[in-house]
């Protein structure tokens, strides 16, 4: 059988690209292999573990169920759009910084995401609020404790920073 | 790559689409949120030829009231979507209910209800609602179209009447009538997991406090949503008493066989199954006392 390609032409962090891939590749590994950009990670590739939650068109979303070629045209955020290009860190991610959310890392680039939407949502929720929202992103090293308070921290901190 | 080759095609219309699964049949598979049947390409489980991209057509979107009282849902009306419509979730306080319980806020950005109907997984919390709602499936060939019950539209083990040359168009829902009130309940190892068991109740009383419809009906605890409204007939022409709901509770353990899965025994779930039943009859009483 011939491959069955398709042109996908997305925008990624706002940056344009084009590129040309077989259909039965995921977007996960279009992120990571095709464009390069490896901050999304990949646990699971069935939809369990959160790590490789992106934004599209806005909303969270787990790349590993999602195939390259259904999103073209749309938008995508990742890890990688967070930080300002002079290596100023989100506050979101200073948060987790300054509270310890994180240990090994792997599973942050998928909570941060899944934050960042929550949190543009509802910019002033409640521990168990933020529980229930990190309930899709598994971590295998904090015990959520230091995550859930990062995200309490950055909520505040966003609502002050916005105008 | 994880999933086996296919051949991708984006439908520009339901006729498109229609006409695509005419020719291919089983061997090609409609993509609606992907949220179940892409894990089962990346497990290699499903191994279509074709994929018959729905997403993005209008005409599975609608979501609107109908005359005579009932709300019709497209089949591509994402779980999200539904989450923020106040409107639908007044009208139809079970699925107000049943949606948090599905999976996690990113898999529900994606799933459809139509999606989730067909893949007709019998943990999942949707068909049990529908049966317990008794919402018609309308479903579409180039053949012609027909409407079935909930009931008859859940056949087996993730298996539904639906032919190879058909798709689910949309469902309709009757809105909750006066003096009435439904609660979903269920029972999950952890927040998002499929159930160990659900229960999904709708209960109708006259001005007399006396019961004149009673629905009831189970997940995760059968092949199929399993309709438990024969147990809770019992309840027609009284007063909710506790007594009397315990009694029915029994009925419904009795009345199922529960396979037991690795986190819980068929003891277990049909437990579960009981006191799930009892309390979401009880809170159903309260809400149609409470909305009086
Ligand atoms: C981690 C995880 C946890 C989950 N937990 C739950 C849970 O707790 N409860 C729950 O209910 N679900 C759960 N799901 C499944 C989820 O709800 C799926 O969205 C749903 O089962 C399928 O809907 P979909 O739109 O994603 O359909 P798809 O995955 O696109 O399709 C599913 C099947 O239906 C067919 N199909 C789709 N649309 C139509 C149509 N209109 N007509 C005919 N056939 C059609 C497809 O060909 C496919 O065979 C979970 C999924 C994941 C990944
Ligand atoms: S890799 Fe996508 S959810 Fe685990
Ligand atoms: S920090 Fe290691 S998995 Fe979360």
């Amino acid at each position: 059988m011939q491959p069955d390609r398709h042109e996908v032409q997305v925008s990624v962090n706002g940056s344009a690209y084009r590129r040309e891939v077989e259909s039965r590749m995921l977007l996960s590994d279009f992120l990571r292999h095709e464009l390069l950009l490896a901050g999304t990670h990949v646990g699971c590739e069935h939809g369990v573990c959160g790590a490789c939650t992106v934004l599209l068109d806005g909303e969270p979303i787990r790349s590993c169920l999602m195939l390259a070629v259904q999103a073209n045209g749309h938008e995508l955020s990742t890890i990688e759009g967070l930080a300002q290009d002079t290596g100023e860190l989100h506050p979101i991610q200073q948060a987790m910084h300054a509270h310890h959310g994180l240990q090994c890392g792997y599973c942050t680039p998928g909570i941060l995401m899944t934050m960042m939407a929550f949190l543009r949502e509802n910019p002033a929720p409640s521990e168990q609020e933020v529980r229930e929202a990190l309930s899709g992103n598994l971590c295998r090293c904090t015990g959520y404790q230091n995550i859930v308070d990062a995200m309490l921290v950055a909520a505040k901190a966003m609502r002050a920073s916005v105008p | 790559m994880k999933p086996a080759p296919f051949k991708y095609i984006k439908a520009s219309s339901v006729a498109h689409a229609l006409s695509l699964k005419a020719e291919y049949g089983d061997d090609g598979r409609f993509l609606a949120g992907g949220q179940s049947l892409i894990p089962a390409l990346n497990f290699r489980l499903a191994r279509p030829a074709v994929l018959i991209d729905i997403n993005g057509l209008a005409e599975l979107e609608a979501c609107d009231c109908l005359e005579g009282g009932r709300l019709r849902l497209g089949a591509l009306t994402r779980y999200r979507t539904l989450e923020r419509n106040g409107d639908l979730l007044r009208a139809c306080p079970l699925f107000a209910d049943a949606l948090p319980h599905i999976a996690h806020p990113q898999i529900r950005n994606r799933g459809t209800v139509g999606g989730n109907l067909s893949h007709a997984d019998p943990a999942s919390e949707l068909p049990a609602v529908t049966v317990a709602m008794r919402a018609r499936m309308r479903v579409k060939s180039e053949a012609g179209e027909r409407e079935l019950d909930a009931a008859d539209f859940f056949v087996g083990l993730l298996t539904t009447d639906l032919r190879p040359d058909e798709m689910l168009i949309d469902v309709t829902l009757p809105v909750q009538k006066p003096r009435s009130g439904g609660c979903f309940l269920e029972v999950a190892r952890r927040r998002g997991d499929f159930a160990l068991a659900g229960c999904a109740a709708v209960i109708t009383l006259d001005d007399g406090s006396r019961c004149t419809d009673v629905r009831l009906a189970l997940c995760g605890v059968g092949e199929t949503p399993v309709d438990a409204s024969g147990a809770a007939a019992a309840l027609i022409g009284e007063k909710g008493s506790d007594k009397l709901i315990d009694a029915v509770a029994t009925d419904v353990q009795r009345g199922i066989a529960p396979a037991g899965n690795v986190h819980a025994s068929p003891d277990y779930q049909r437990h579960l199954a009981g006191v799930l039943s009892a309390r979401a009859l009880r809170k159903a009483l309260q809400r149609v006392a409470h909305a009086a």
